[in-house]
């Protein structure tokens, strides 16, 4: 299976669970939304070009607004942590990006420490700014701040037990 | 003009970037405006048809409430038919009238369409229902949705075969609402932290309110069938602020298993708007 088409697959198949799965789940609480959708932007493979990686983040969020009948909202999100994402693993590992084959961020090609940094910057980044842009239209503070904390907590949890779960291989044929 | 080609060169990833940025963003600023547009009928009719079939396996789990809900909506509609009530004696002649208005009869003012609801969200800040009927049912932007328990919200945008709603749990939608008892006309909102209750302000404090009051949709309002509950007053506050309640209600419609629905067509809505825009045109 390409590299390509193995890719597209788990777009479809994140997607669903995001929209299908994850939204149905009733509120447990006001501060609580589930995402987890833009895990796929987190996965990608190391090699990816920026200005590619920019318009799949675009393209992941119009989708996801789609569905969330918010047009931009996530789409902003996800255009911010596409751009990051580079600088971030260029901090991060001491390889260059162009070095990797097809690996894909994970435990075992980055190492836990530096992938546990790498996830939990960018979930808070990308909710962060979700957040802010949902606040600037009304809400206070507090529900800022809470909503972030909360929401970010879950999305990490979401992501991790994924990584137990899924063991994700690193090399590809 | 070597070095603006450099320039760009050298930062087109982040001008790319910027780029799309901004485009997300002036869609999102102009919310309102845009879901008139091409993407809004696209994405409606795309995101519509893959709900719907996942709708399908879900409002299976939910059948037999649905069913009940329905039976008791029946048994009340049924009460009303004319062969189930009794028609007095009457040994008179009846004469034919010739006023071309006939008095006793009324006219009907509101036509329901049954619709099913294909997707529905209560946890973000602006929830919208998406309905399986559109513009080839009939349906236009500014209709009235309405459950069997009470009111549901507004129609904004329509496409072939599906319109999405405006639900009361909306950081914009507002109903005119008054309250059953000692009436008092209100403005019932959401305050977009818990799905369960919505907030009723602007009923002045000389009204007595109590705990459990019903509040129903205005007799003024042009797009709702007076009456309609919209929920029963959980919490009552004072706003400190102005001489009015700050009231908390719990909504009539459990918007958590909401799946079936009806649009409320006006006939008498055309009329109004002419009526209206001769007053504004002067």
């Amino acid at each position: 299976m390409s590299l390509f088409f193995k890719n597209i697959i788990r777009f479809v198949l994140i997607l669903f669970i995001q929209i299908f799965v994850l939204n149905k789940i009733p509120p447990l609480h006001q501060f609580i939304v589930p995402y987890f959708y833009f895990v796929f932007i987190l996965w990608l493979p190391f090699k990816i070009g920026r200005t590619p990686l920019l318009f799949i983040g675009f393209a992941t969020g119009m989708l996801t607004d789609m569905f969330f009948k918010t047009p931009g909202l996530h789409a902003a999100a996800c255009v911010l942590i596409a751009y990051v994402r580079p600088f971030l693993i260029n901090l991060l590992l001491p390889k260059e990006a162009t070095d990797w084959g097809n690996e894909e961020p994970s435990k075992k090609t980055m190492g836990s420490m530096p992938y546990a940094t790498y996830l939990i910057f960018l979930t808070l980044l990308h909710h962060f700014y979700l957040i802010l842009l949902e606040w600037m239209q009304f809400g206070s503070f507090f529900y800022f701040t809470g909503k972030l904390i909360a929401t970010s907590l879950v999305s990490i949890l979401l992501i991790m037990i994924t990584d137990l779960f899924l063991n994700r291989k690193s090399k590809l044929r | 003009m070597r070095n603006v080609f450099l320039f760009l060169k050298r930062y087109s990833v982040f001008i790319f970037f910027l780029v799309l940025q901004g485009l997300a963003l002036s869609m999102l600023f102009s919310y309102n405006r845009f879901h008139q547009t091409a993407y809004g009928m696209f994405s409606n009719e795309m995101a519509g048809n893959l709900n719907e079939r996942v709708n399908k396996v879900e409002s299976f789990f939910t059948l037999s409430e649905q069913n009940k809900a329905l039976r008791e909506q029946n048994a009340a509609l049924l009460s009303y038919l004319p062969s189930g009530s009794v028609v007095p004696d009457s040994s008179f002649q009846l004469v034919s009238d010739t006023i071309a208005v006939d008095s006793l009869k009324s006219y009907r003012q509101y036509q329901y369409f049954d619709a099913k609801i294909i997707s529905n969200s209560v946890f973000l800040q602006q929830n919208n229902i998406v309905l399986h009927r559109g513009s080839a049912q009939g349906i236009v932007p500014n209709m009235a949705v309405v459950g069997t328990d009470g009111v549901i919200g507004t129609v904004i945008s329509v496409s072939e075969n599906m319109s999405i709603v405006m639900s009361l749990l909306h950081r914009q939608a507002k109903v005119i609402a008054v309250l059953k008892k000692g009436s008092g006309l209100g403005e019932v909102s959401w305050d977009g932290k818990d799905p369960r209750y919505l907030v009723l302000s602007k009923i002045p404090k000389t009204i007595v309110v109590k705990k459990g009051d019903t509040v129903i949709s205005s007799p003024y309002s042009d797009k709702f069938p007076p009456g309609l509950p919209i929920g029963y007053v959980e919490k009552i506050d004072q706003d400190q602020e102005t001489n009015t309640y700050k009231l908390k209600i719990r909504t009539a419609v459990d918007f958590y298993s909401v799946q079936h629905a009806y649009i409320v067509k006006n006939l008498l809505q055309e009329e109004m708007d002419r009526l209206k825009s001769t007053v504004i045109k002067e």
